[in-house]
């Protein structure tokens, strides 16, 4: 129906990616006490980062086949 | 740990789409069954994963993680013996006659298939039940967000509602499927990590069983039955949920997830809205998929957070005690953010948390205002009037309904007992539904009168059995026993199954009896509705995986691989 999902959903997670990444590079270390050492706002971001260009570039792929509305 | 800029921020960004997401939806909306039924154009992915999304509320995720707590790896029954197995009997066997008979709901497939009345009982009792549930919810969001974000119960509340009404009001149905698919991945995105954290912070699988062996233990149980999921259910007594395998596989399984899965409208409007009928079934198989892996997801931070607080010593956290003295299950999850995750995750974390509370919401408003115009409004208050009518009875209806959620949430937050007891009338109406719609569609011969009569002699049925019995160490009242105690299960869960196992067995029965004596209606009028009078739709030249049948078996399949490997 008109919008697909998936555009809104790439940018959304791209968003939410680019956030935590950039959290991440700019925080203090010691936060990282509480998740076990683990950097997870810089890996976490980047996975989200990945899965929000994957929705993109599927959006758009299928918007191409599309006559538009 | 109180959200700093960064979490707030994050939840802004969800907000904001969810929001959007509506505005720009609001164009598409021109006739009711775009509002109503997205004008059955929705993809059987997006559909699939709507469908999962809509009973992923925040009740659901706060409850399964407490089960988990509670009762350990066999609160998974209620995914690998109660869902999966009805997800894949639905879009198997009955999404033909739900999709192929272009009903709108599933009250009105009850009326194309039985008679008025059957309609009416269905469709009254369950836009009162959606109301009342949506309002429950909305008070256990109240009761969390205040002690999460730190916000008061009348900011929670009115602000949810705000947000719930502005994008179900803009893009109806539309809106709410494509706001459950954010809340989907949002539930993964933040669930995913939180989880692997949990589980590297005990020392994996194995070091949560043998922190598990202690829970049990202490408690009187052998070492496995938190950690297992059949290997103690040969006794009742041998298991923390007080359940035989009989009532589990009867009661939950049978009864009970068959008839919330295949006869519930919140879950079956996502599937009357994909773009075809092999869409429409593929629509509950799709969804099957993520649902067997959700147990790591929502069961298993219970477990962790029980096995935390059990062992001594710990490096974990622990939960709190309520003011009786035991732990406080329902914050496994909330807890678990607090302790593993840094500002920034802590964001996303709460964000799904919050996408879960409001999908659940909208869930019950889109499924409320759908029968409220289409069987009730339509069917006995303003008969054929305009569609442009009833799409605008559906946007009033819509704000009604969240209007009367919010008041039911006050209720419940005043008088808690009301609701325990509206709860209870609803368990005992839906307890017999699934008998009406196995015989409705599999034996031409059921009548209305029949169908009708079964059902209130079912609801009967359960709220008698719950009068003559009680779960051991209760005291007679709302737990039953208000007649007599003829007989003391060893749980509440007991109790619960096998008042459904009553419901639907004298459902069925007296549903066959009075038909039998009923004039039957003639078989070209049931033509699509009935199993045996209905072509089957072909499925030649399709690979395996857009084949509903095929696409089952894989998914029970895999089911029972994950029964065993859990044993």
């Amino acid at each position: 129906m008109g919008l697909d999902i998936r555009t809104p959903l790439g940018v959304m997670f791209t968003i939410l990616g680019l956030l935590l990444t950039g959290f991440g590079l700019l925080s203090d270390p010691a936060i990282y006490a509480r998740s076990l050492g683990i950097h997870i706002n810089l890996w976490w971001g980047l996975v989200l980062l990945v899965f929000g260009a994957l929705m993109l570039g599927l959006g758009w792929r299928a918007g191409a086949h599309r006559e538009p509305l | 740990m109180h959200p700093s800029e960064i979490d707030w921020v994050i939840m802004g960004v969800y907000f904001a789409f969810v929001l959007g997401i509506g505005f720009t939806l609001r164009r598409y909306m021109k006739t009711s069954t775009d509002y109503f039924l997205s004008g059955r154009s929705i993809p059987a992915w997006v559909a699939g994963l709507a469908f999962l999304s809509a009973n992923l509320g925040a009740q659901e995720v706060i409850g399964m993680a407490a089960s988990g707590a509670k009762y350990g790896m066999a609160t998974s029954h209620f995914y690998w013996v109660g869902a999966i197995p009805a997800m894949v009997f639905l879009g198997v066997f009955m999404m033909p006659f739900y999709y192929g008979s272009q009903a709108r709901s599933v009250p009105e497939y009850l009326k194309m298939r039985f008679d008025e009345k059957t309609r009416g009982l269905n469709a009254i009792s369950f836009a009162t039940m959606t109301v009342f549930s949506s309002g429950v919810s909305m008070y256990a969001m109240g009761l969390l967000l205040n002690l999460l974000l730190g916000w008061d119960f009348d900011t929670s509340v009115w602000l949810s509602a705000a947000i719930v009404l502005g994008y179900i009001l803009l893009g109806g149905l539309t809106s709410a499927i494509y706001n459950e698919v954010l809340q989907f991945f949002l539930i993964v995105a933040g669930f995913a990590p939180l989880v692997f954290l949990g589980l590297k912070d005990l020392g994996g699988w194995q070091g949560l069983t043998e922190r598990l062996t202690h829970v049990a233990t202490s408690q009187g149980f052998a070492s496995r039955a938190w950690s297992s999921t059949w290997s103690q259910m040969g006794h009742a007594a041998s298991n923390p949920m007080g359940v035989e395998w009989f009532g589990v596989v009867m009661g939950l399984g049978f009864v009970l997830s068959f008839g919330y899965w295949c006869t519930d409208f919140l879950v079956v409007q996502r599937a009357m809205a994909a773009h075809s009928m092999s869409a429409a079934r593929r629509v509950p198989l799709i969804a099957a998929v993520p649902k067997m892996l959700f147990p790591f997801l929502v069961i298993v931070p219970g477990m962790i957070a029980i096995a935390s607080s059990t062992h001594m010593g710990a490096s974990g956290f622990a939960l709190p005690h309520k003011t009786d003295g035991t732990l406080n299950y329902d914050l496994s999850i909330p807890m678990m953010l607090s302790h593993y995750f840094p500002h920034g995750m802590l964001g996303l974390g709460l964000t799904a948390l919050l996408a879960s509370f409001m999908s659940g919401m909208a869930g019950n408003v889109t499924a409320f205002n759908t029968v409220w115009t289409y069987d009730i409004y339509q069917a006995y208050i303003h008969r054929g009037a305009s569609d442009h009518h009833y799409l605008n009875m559906g946007r009033v209806a819509t704000v009604f309904g969240i209007a009367l959620s919010v008041a039911a949430a006050y209720v419940a937050n005043h008088f808690n007992n009301i609701m325990d007891m509206l709860q209870l009338l609803f368990a005992f109406v839906n307890a017999p539904l699934f008998a009406t719609f196995l015989l409705g569609m599999f034996w031409k011969r059921a009548t209305g009168h029949g169908a009708f009569a079964g059902l209130l002699s079912g609801t009967a049925a359960a709220a008698l059995h719950q009068a003559l019995t009680l779960p051991r160490g209760s005291l007679v009242g709302i737990k039953g026993g208000w007649l007599a105690v003829l007989h003391l299960y060893p749980s509440e869960m007991a109790q619960n199954f096998w008042t459904a196992i009553s419901a639907f067995t004298v459902c069925l029965t007296v549903t066959v009896g009075v038909s039998l004596v009923t004039r039957p209606r003639p078989e070209k009028e049931l033509v699509g509705l009935v199993y045996s009078l209905t072509p089957r739709p072909s499925e030649a030249g399709r690979p395996w995986y857009a084949r509903p049948a095929a696409l089952g078996a894989a998914v029970l399949t895999v089911t029972l691989l994950l029964n065993f490997a859990f044993w």
